[in-house]
């Protein structure tokens, strides 16, 4: 039976099972849908990770293109995805299909891995890569969304911070399975390339197979009906018999819920913090400049930093679960505060690199899924995709800004100096944008209703 | 569709994945040996390791056996039958008695090295470079040894285009120049502030004085620069000139122009440069794009190479320095090429 109503209030989706279970915080209470879109993403990451690893040395050796060539080629790496990321989740809100536009993000990534076996020359490995960002772009907001549809409120940070550690676990894999080939053939870049394709068609498949297709609006309109079903008496007028196929106009897009009121304080905030987020490539140059540890270790540091963000990444998720999630990701910067500090302090030994990569971690632990949790407990389930995709955005283009600034900075003053600046300049931003989010910095668990 | 018709149809697509990924892997690696073993495809001559007197070391791309390894030919007959060493470089340069190797080093970790060796093949010196390596030179005497390395490794953040470029004692590997960063740069005549600069490409005068590039990492422009080794000065002699290299007579530069597009459709044509006057030459009759630190084989002719239809193969070029003739084919099959006398 299919009968909707707009204007219901959403029953808590434990009270289903509470009487049959006590609804579990923590990682055991995390839904089998969140796992295995986990899984979908440690095969995916596996898969385009493998191939960005070796991808300098593909360029530069195999296809004999300069090095400013790979530059371009990274810029457009980390650029494009940020387009379409938000017409991605606007998308994925309007037709109310998460599960489907993220497979479509997954499937362009996977078709785009084919066109790699075949390139040759710089064009096509552009157009592969530009087409692997694509697919990122689309996917990352709808998939936030079916995990904010398949999560309790309450539990939704701890969710994240499960997708996120089976994340960054394939992210870290797929370096290692890259290099591994290549210690056992030499020349293996084209076998790279088709486990890389492997490893994103498994990942397809078991999100088309396995994952539910959740949702949000309509499921939230069903349980609303069934609820009403259940109590007859709480029906009013005569749309509502039971039997009747009743379809109730969806209601307009209410962008309001994204740039209007506690979304715009969220949005803010992120952008402000995003624009003194340099990048870790400009901490990693400081610490290389400096330290010989870090300079030999250089092509591997970013793989600490995940190590550190998939250990991090489900305490953190827990932890702003209990104390708010606003407050983990204003508070979260501290720890990109203290490797700016780690960083630009005159100390040239290896526990200051490690400390530098377990702080950007414990940074990205404490923001990344956090941010997607914030963006959904402050967005009805109509516009979650469009809110989560509102947040990253703006973080990936505050981020680029900053990034470009800096260099400008960097450029006028010095490394350390500039360092020291960017990281004055946090330390008065982390209490203002505290100040700002006030209002949410506890709130936890509860959930807009439209 | 039941549970169980998805586990069959998802077991079945990751057995297909991984049978693929395997058999792909098998013939790969069978390949891989069966190209390591075959005869080289071009003469070498053995058991001498060196060619005699006067010679070219470079870097042996001739798929098959020996591939990738340091060799050389005679001076006189460079497409003669090689030598070949048993040392495996990505970049290298030579004197009379020892040879500085690049590479990247196969490993469950990517790294990156710099070695001195002996031509017996003796490993004098070695230091580990943070990224794919670019470009060695020796001062003329063989005292100092100058490294470029692509910096690479950045996930989330792209900084873009960083090098990393280094001069060290040939004799033992110590740091002579500490981070090129850090020394004085005056842009015409003025000091300049301490900037995002990246160095690359030195070509030494002498155990003193040597060229290299700076390129200004925010607004793109390229200044040639000579430096100062114990002042640990630079200062800024001309401008969008790349990777310079000195002739035999100290007269000239060579060096890449960018004479059309930008960033990854840039082409670079070969050009030399009188010091004395300033006066550039654009050597138009190279219509290729050369990427490579452009050696002279003497004082009339440039030597370059440039990659050939094969997957990791490429050929030494050779033109004359006033651009009086076309481009030849000097050694095939051969990469990073240096002029040794004696």
């Amino acid at each position: 039976m299919y009968i909707s109503f707009s204007n219901k209030p959403r029953p808590e989706p434990e009270s289903a099972d509470a009487t049959v279970n006590k609804p579990r915080r923590g990682v055991r209470g995390v839904s089998s849908t969140v796992v295995t879109f986990g899984i979908v993403s440690l095969l995916t990451d596996i898969s385009s990770e493998s191939v960005t690893a070796v991808l300098p040395l593909y360029i530069t050796g195999v296809l004999g293109l300069s090095t400013v060539a790979y530059g371009f080629i990274d810029g457009i790496y980390q650029g494009v995805s940020a387009i379409t990321r938000i017409a991605a989740g606007y998308t994925s809100d309007r037709i109310d299909q998460p599960k489907w536009v993220a497979f479509v993000g997954y499937a362009v990534a996977a078709v785009a891995r084919v066109g790699l076996l075949f390139a040759s020359g710089f064009a096509a490995v552009t157009a592969v890569i530009t087409a692997d960002r694509i697919g990122k772009g689309i996917r990352t907001a709808p998939r936030d969304s079916v995990i904010t549809a398949s999560s309790r409120p309450d539990n939704l940070g701890t969710s994240f911070g499960v997708h996120r550690t089976l994340d960054n676990i394939g992210a870290a894999i797929g370096p290692l399975l890259a290099f591994f080939i290549l210690l056992l053939i030499p020349n293996g870049y084209g076998t790279i390339f088709v486990a890389s394709l492997g490893f994103a068609v498994v990942g397809v498949a078991l999100l088309g197979l396995f994952v539910p297709n959740v949702r949000p609006w309509r499921d939230r309109n069903t349980v609303s009906a069934d609820a009403a079903h259940e109590a007859p008496a709480a029906l009013p007028g005569p749309s509502a018999h039971p039997g009747t196929r009743m379809k109730t106009r969806r209601p307009a897009f209410d962008w309001k819920v994204v740039t209007a009121g506690p979304m715009r304080r969220v949005l803010a905030a992120a952008g402000i913090l995003g624009l003194l987020t340099i990048g870790d490539g400009f901490v990693y140059l400081v610490l290389q400049s400096r330290s010989d540890f870090a300079a030999q270790w250089f092509p591997l540091l970013y793989v600490g930093t995940n190590v550190a963000f998939l250990a991090l990444a489900i305490p953190l998720g827990r932890l702003a679960d209990r104390v708010g999630r606003a407050r983990v990701f204003v508070f979260g910067h501290a720890g990109l505060l203290a490797a700016y500090v780690v960083a630009a302090l005159p100390i040239a030994d290896i526990a200051a690199t490690l400390l530098c990569l377990a702080f950007l971690g414990a940074f990205y632990a404490s923001t990344d899924g956090v941010l997607a949790a914030l963006a959904a407990q402050l967005t009805t389930p109509e516009t979650h995709g469009t809110g989560i995709a509102a947040a990253q955005t703006v973080v990936a283009v505050t981020r680029f800004l900053s990034a470009a600034g800096f260099g400008l900075l960097w450029y006028g003053v010095g490394r350390e100096t500039s360092m020291w600046i960017v990281a004055g300049l946090l330390a008065v931003a982390i209490p203002v944008i505290a100040l700002l989010l006030r209002p949410y910095l506890s709130a936890h668990g509860q959930e807009r209703e439209s | 569709m039941t549970t169980r018709v998805r586990w069959i149809l998802i077991v079945a697509i990751a057995i297909v994945a991984i049978g693929a990924t395997v058999a792909v892997g098998v013939f790969a690696w069978l390949q891989y040996q069966a190209a390591q073993n075959r005869p080289s495809g071009v003469a070498t001559t053995s058991p001498d390791r060196w060619a005699h007197g006067d010679r070219i070391v470079f870097r042996n791309t001739a798929i098959g056996e020996g591939y990738g390894l340091v060799a050389s030919v005679p001076l006189d007959d460079p497409s003669g039958g090689r030598a070949v060493t048993s040392i495996a470089c990505d970049r290298v340069a030579a004197v009379a008695d020892e040879f500085s190797c690049l590479r990247s080093e196969r490993g469950i970790t990517p790294t990156y090295t710099a070695t001195l060796y002996d031509n017996s093949g003796v490993e004098q010196a070695q230091w580990p470079l943070p990224g794919i390596p670019s470009r060695t030179r020796f001062s003329p005497d063989g005292t100092l040894v100058a490294t470029t390395a692509f910096v690479t490794g950045h996930s989330y953040a792209t900084v873009g285009f960083s090098t990393d470029t280094a001069i060290h004692s040939a004799q033992d590997g110590a740091d002579v120049s500490g981070n090129l960063e850090d020394w004085t740069l005056y842009v015409d005549g003025e000091k300049s502030a301490p900037l995002d600069r990246n160095y690359w490409g030195i070509t030494f005068v002498d155990d003193e004085t040597f060229y290299a590039t700076v390129g200004m990492t925010t607004s793109g422009t390229t200044y040639l620069v000579e430096g100062n080794i114990s002042d640990r000065t630079m200062r800024t002699v001309a401008e969008s000139v790349e990777c310079p290299s000195l002739s035999p007579d100290g007269t000239r530069l060579a060096f890449k122009s960018v004479t059309d597009g930008s960033g990854a459709t840039v082409h670079w044509t070969p050009a030399v440069m009188e010091i004395a006057t300033g006066e550039v030459t654009v050597l138009e009759v190279e219509s290729r794009s050369v990427d490579d630190q452009i050696a002279w084989l003497d004082d009339k002719t440039l030597m370059y190479g440039l990659s050939n239809e094969t997957v990791g193969d490429s050929d030494v070029w050779t033109l004359a320095a006033d651009g009086g003739s076309a481009p030849e084919v000097l050694i095939p099959h051969a990469w990073s090429p240096t002029v040794v006398r004696g």
